[in-house]
Order: C-alpha cells, then structure tokens, then sequence
C-alpha cells in the first residue's frame, strides 16, 4: 500500500463512527439511485416495447406530407390565382399493386395493405362510431401482436367468413353483443351491411378496444365501393430502431407520408427524455448530500491531524502529497460507498423486479418493469465517485496549503 | 570545513496592522560537522530562524543558501526535496504519528523519498533505532513508549534520510534531566561519529555550553556568535 493511502486509511480508521455514516449516506445515495434508474429504465423500455409491439413500426398513409402541386400552379408558374376549384384527387394509395411490388422488392419487413374507413356499428338501436380496418389477416399477423391480444376466435377466422368481423372487447361490451351475434355496419358512403362476430380482442388500449373493428380487405372494399383499395400499408421491421431510416426511404420511394413509429410518438419520446433528466438531475442531488457527509468528515480530520501535517511537511512532503491524503480519504469513501452502493441497488432492483400485482385489465401477473444496465452502475458509482472526490479536495486543498510553522508554533 | 547552509541578511516580519519583525539581518554560516546552539529569551526569535534555516519558513528580505544554492525562488516542492533528503527536524515535542509504530514513523521520510525498496527501508530504520537504545520498541507506538523514547524515535526520524543538517528546536524541552541527557549524548554522537550539523535551540544554558558554537539571539539580531563555552560563560555565570 502506498504511504498516501496508508495515511489516509489511519486517519479514516481514526473516526470509524463517523465515516461509516459518511459511507452509508453514500451506499444509501447510490442503491437508490441505482434502483430508481432501473425502475424508471424498466418502465420506459416496457412502455416503448409495448408501444412498438402495438403499432406498426412504419405506416405508409394515402396522405402526403406537402400540399399537392395544383394543375393552375403547373401551368401558370407564379402567377396569382385566387377562387380557383382544386383538383379532386381520388382517396387512397394510388397503383396499389405497384406499390406493393415494390415494397415486396425491397423487402424491409413485413408488409401488410389495408383499407381503413369511418364508419358507425349499429346493435339494438346503440350506435358507436368505429375505424373498420380491411386487411388480409396472415399480413395483419405478420405486422401486428392482434393475435396475441385475441380473447375469443382468431383473426384468422375472417378468411373465408364473408362479412365478418373481430371486433374489441369493449366495443362488444358498448353494443352488448357476443361472438357469433350480427350487426349492422355503415360506412361513410351510407352503405350498411349485416356484419357477423367471429373473435374478440382486447389490447389494453381503451381506444382500439372500443373503436376498432377488423375485417377483410375484400370486405372493406366492397363496402366502400372501390375495389382494390387502399390507404395504409404497415411495416413491420427486424429492427424496430431502423424505422426512421425505412421510413423515409418508403417516402422517397412512393411519394407518400411515411411514419416511423419514432415520429408518431415524438412528443412521447420527449417526455420520456425530460423525465430522464428529472431523474438523473435527482440521483446527481443524492449522491451531493451524501458528499456532505464526507466533506464534513474529512473537513473534522484535516482540523484533528492538522499537527500531523505541519510534521509531513517539515518531513519533506509537497503539497501535493497532502492533498493526495485527504483526496484518498474522501476517495475511499466514495469508492467502498459506490461498491456498497452498486450492491445494494442491485438488491432493490431485484426486490423491485419481483414486486407481483395483479391489474384488473391484464390477464396475467404483472411485476414492475426494471432494467439491469451496467451504464446505471457506471453512472451513480461514478457519481458517488466525483462528488466524494471534490468533497475531499476542497478541505484536502484547504490543509495542504497551511503554513506549518503556524501549526507547530500553535502546538508547542 | 565546507559550507552547508548559509544565510544573508535574513529578515522576516509577519505582516499584519502592526508588523511583528521575527529576526532581522541574520547573517550566519553553518558548516558540515558543526554542532551549534541558539540560545536567547523567548521571543527573540530562535525558534523563527531555526523554520528559516529549514526551509519551512520563507524570509520576507535576504537570502538562504543550502549548498550553495540560493533558496529564494526555489517553489514549494523543491523547498520540500531539499527538506527530505537535506534536512532533518527535531521538535520540543516528539510528534510522532500516533497510529503508526516507532519502526514505521522512522520509515515515513525514507518512503517518500522511495530510494531504497521497502526491505532495506525497515533494516536501516531498525538499525537506527536500535542504536538510539529503542531495540526492544521497534513494534510499540508512540502511546506505549515514555516521553525520552518517543523524543528518542523522534531523533531517529529525523536521520532517517541520512540528511547532512539536523535542525532541532528545544529538542530536550519536554523532558526530565536524565532523558534529556541521553538526547544531547544523541546529539553529540550525530555530529562527531557521523560527521553531520546540528543546530539547536534551547533554553538550557549548561547543554548549550557544552555545544561546540553559540549563537545567542536577541530581539531577532544575532547579538554573539562564536565558541559555545566562551559566548555564554557570561550567562552561566
């Protein structure tokens, strides 16, 4: 061991009591930094995971993110036109089939087209406005976690069931039907049909639960009157974090606005970073109380073994060499706290992963979302690390630059 | 006899609304082997000019020279290398690290210098020890020895380096007669077996006639310097 860290030890040895209480503050301020990241990781990563579990991770709409170029614009230039009637364009993706051989070309994921409409489910005189969503159920499968979130039938059993639906738990609850019971579905053109309910789901979210309606694409065509339709492709990616990327290239590809999942959950992913800056500003303000606890103890032995150092430097010690001593202690501190620290927040983490509830939506236990990351580690022990430094250097500072003829004239 | 430290026109007043002059025009030569006392009531300013002699202190005017080699604009750091391996100090009181055993106080100048491997550091420190009679309390801090022992490895410390100068201030100050003595016997054999200075302050004008130069001190001006027993027979008489 160096002389330094032999001194520093001697000293810290010197005042157990209170540097043990230092190193607490300082375990304590770490272990619960530690389980309040992993907590609010966990939480974070199983929101985004569910977040990007149950939409598509790029979604290819019959919109397009500038205003159209009007036929007057094409042939006038600058000119200046005022009350002039805008082209009608026809809604929906425009060669739908090209679009889709190309999408298939390229290959990002998996690909499935649908045809989305406004319409109004009516049962026993309730009425409820819903999204009826045309799709080919395999694609749908393919791109979504649907049959996961089944609870009755299979969205597979539209194929071959004419007009049928899977419809959402709630919906079903709102109009009061069960499986296998008809009923009428009106679309915007004011086309109505007898609609049958082949399966139930339930995704947990209270909008798509009761406003969401699946059926065939074909199905969905017809009742809109355009055959061949559509208006929304879905990609589903192997790297869900590659959406931005595809996404724009779709866009560049079919002229069409292209969302990534990132994009439609901007303001979400906002405020997740902002509450992760809360959270790290209030770990950074725990691991700074606990510095107190060393400033203070080290502040207490710089005052006890100011004899000692006056004699250190009479024996040839630079300043820095008692700086180092001082800087050790608070280093120790910090150090076996950060260790003690990691430890324990370990500890919670686990505690806190095995916490078991049961939600009155959910259909299984559930235990609080937590993230083991080596980077929560790094940073509050790292902190720890910092804080307990500074705290012992500025008395550490303070000491190595004492006169020490004063000290051992005060002595003598 | 070759020069080891001297001084020229050394003043030092501590600043303040009221300056206090500590020792003023100090003009001193102290060669290898010279066994010297500094003697003065208190408040003239032995013990200040023993800190300037030493390096811990800084004269306000005048210059220090260790080996020739001025000291004035040397930084902290090489003030404090030559206070390593150049110099060793003695205080009235013993000032031992308390935590730390007889051999390991010993060792503490010996391990911040770091020429010799930790082996070598205890042999020597053992070896000084045992000749300053500390044989059996080489393992004993510094609460388990008596007053003389503590002041004894206090010596032991100082020499630890081997420095060529060993400054002591009052050195025998806190101790009964008979402890005192062997200390000065100490001190004797530091500089006429090992051929190194000592310069002491003391108040004790018997021990300091015995020493081989005087350097009597009053109101910070060297007001005698010369053969101890001539200088202060005045005064013992």
């Amino acid at each position: 061991m160096s002389l330094t860290l032999e001194i520093a030890v001697t000293h810290i040895r010197g005042r157990l009591r209170q540097t043990l209480v230092s190193i607490l503050g300082v375990t304590m301020g770490v272990g619960f930094a530690i389980a309040m990241a992993a907590l609010m990781q966990g939480s974070q990563d199983d929101f985004v995971s569910t977040l990007v579990d149950a939409m598509p991770h790029v979604q290819i709409t019959d919109e397009r993110r500038e205003a159209p170029v009007q036929p007057a614009d094409i042939a006038f230039g600058a000119v200046e036109w005022h009350g002039l009637r805008p082209k009608e364009d026809i809604r929906g993706i425009l060669n739908p089939t090209a679009a889709l051989a190309a999408l298939e070309a390229w290959d990002p994921g998996a690909v499935s087209a649908a045809l989305s409409l406004s319409g109004v489910a009516r049962y026993g005189g309730t009425e409820r406005g819903v999204t009826v969503f045309g799709v080919t159920p395999k694609d749908m499968i393919a791109v979504s976690t649907i049959e996961d979130d089944m609870t009755a039938g299979a969205l597979t059993d539209l194929d071959g069931a004419g007009f049928a639906a899977v419809i959402g738990e709630r919906l079903a609850d709102r109009l009061g039907i069960e499986m296998g019971d008809s009923f009428d579905l009106t679309v915007a053109n004011e086309r109505s049909r007898r609609i049958k309910v082949v399966g139930l789901f339930r995704t947990g979210v209270v909008a798509t639960d009761e406003g969401l309606i699946y059926v065939r694409l074909k199905v969905a065509q017809t009742l809109s009157g355009r055959q061949n339709a559509i208006n929304d492709i879905q990609i589903r990616l192997a790297d869900a974090n590659a959406a931005r990327m595809v996404a724009a290239r779709a866009e560049a590809m079919l002229g069409y606005k292209a969302v990534s999942w990132q994009e439609a959950n901007e303001s979400l992913l906002e405020a997740l970073q902002i509450r992760n800056i809360i959270m790290y500003t209030v770990v950074a303000a725990i691991l700074v109380v606990a510095g107190f606890g060393i400033f203070n103890i080290v502040s207490i032995i710089t005052h006890e073994k100011a004899r000692d150092i006056a004699i250190l430097k009479s024996l040839g010690f630079r300043q820095s060499d008692i700086r180092g001593i001082f800087l050790a202690e608070g280093a120790l501190m910090g150090g076996i706290g950060g260790i003690l620290g990691s430890a324990l927040g370990y500890g919670l983490t686990w505690g806190l992963g095995n916490v078991r509830f049961e939600l009155e939506q959910a259909t299984e236990i559930t235990n609080l979302p937590v993230t083991y990351d080596v980077l929560h580690y790094v940073i509050a022990s790292g902190l720890a690390l910092l804080t307990a430094g500074i705290a012992g250097y500025l008395p550490a500072r303070k000491a190595a630059r004492g006169n020490p003829v004063d000290i051992i004239r005060g002595a003598t | 006899m070759a020069v080891l430290l001297e001084t020229e026109k050394v003043t030092r007043v501590l600043p303040g609304t009221v300056p206090v002059t500590l020792v003023e025009d100090i003009d001193l030569t102290i060669g290898d082997g010279e066994f010297v006392a500094i003697t003065g009531p208190s408040g003239s300013g032995k013990s200040s000019l023993l800190y300037l002699l030493g390096l811990l202190d800084m004269p306000t005017e005048g210059e220090v020279r260790f080996r020739g080699k001025p000291t004035h604009d040397l930084s902290e750091e090489e003030r404090a290398a030559i206070r390593l391996s150049g110099i060793g100090f003695i205080f009235q009181f013993h000032f031992l690290l308390a935590e730390f055993s007889a051999l390991e106080n010993v060792m503490i100048p010996m391990r911040r210098l770091g020429r010799i491997d930790r082996r070598e550091m205890e042999a020597r420190a053992a070896d000084i020890l045992e000749r300053l009679g500390l044989r059996d309390h080489l393992r004993k801090r510094p609460d388990q020895l008596s007053g003389g022992q503590r002041q004894r490895v206090a010596v032991a410390r100082a020499l630890a380096n081997d420095p060529p100068l060993i400054l002591a201030d009052e050195p025998t100050g806190s101790l009964d007669s008979h402890s005192s003595e062997q200390v000065f016997e100490i001190l004797r054999g530091i500089v006429e077996e090992d051929g190194k200075s000592v310069v002491a302050v003391t108040h004790d004008l018997d021990m300091a006639a015995r020493m081989g130069r005087g350097i009597h001190l009053v109101d910070g001006r060297i007001v005698s310097d010369g053969p101890a027993v001539a200088h202060l027979s005045p005064q013992l008489s």
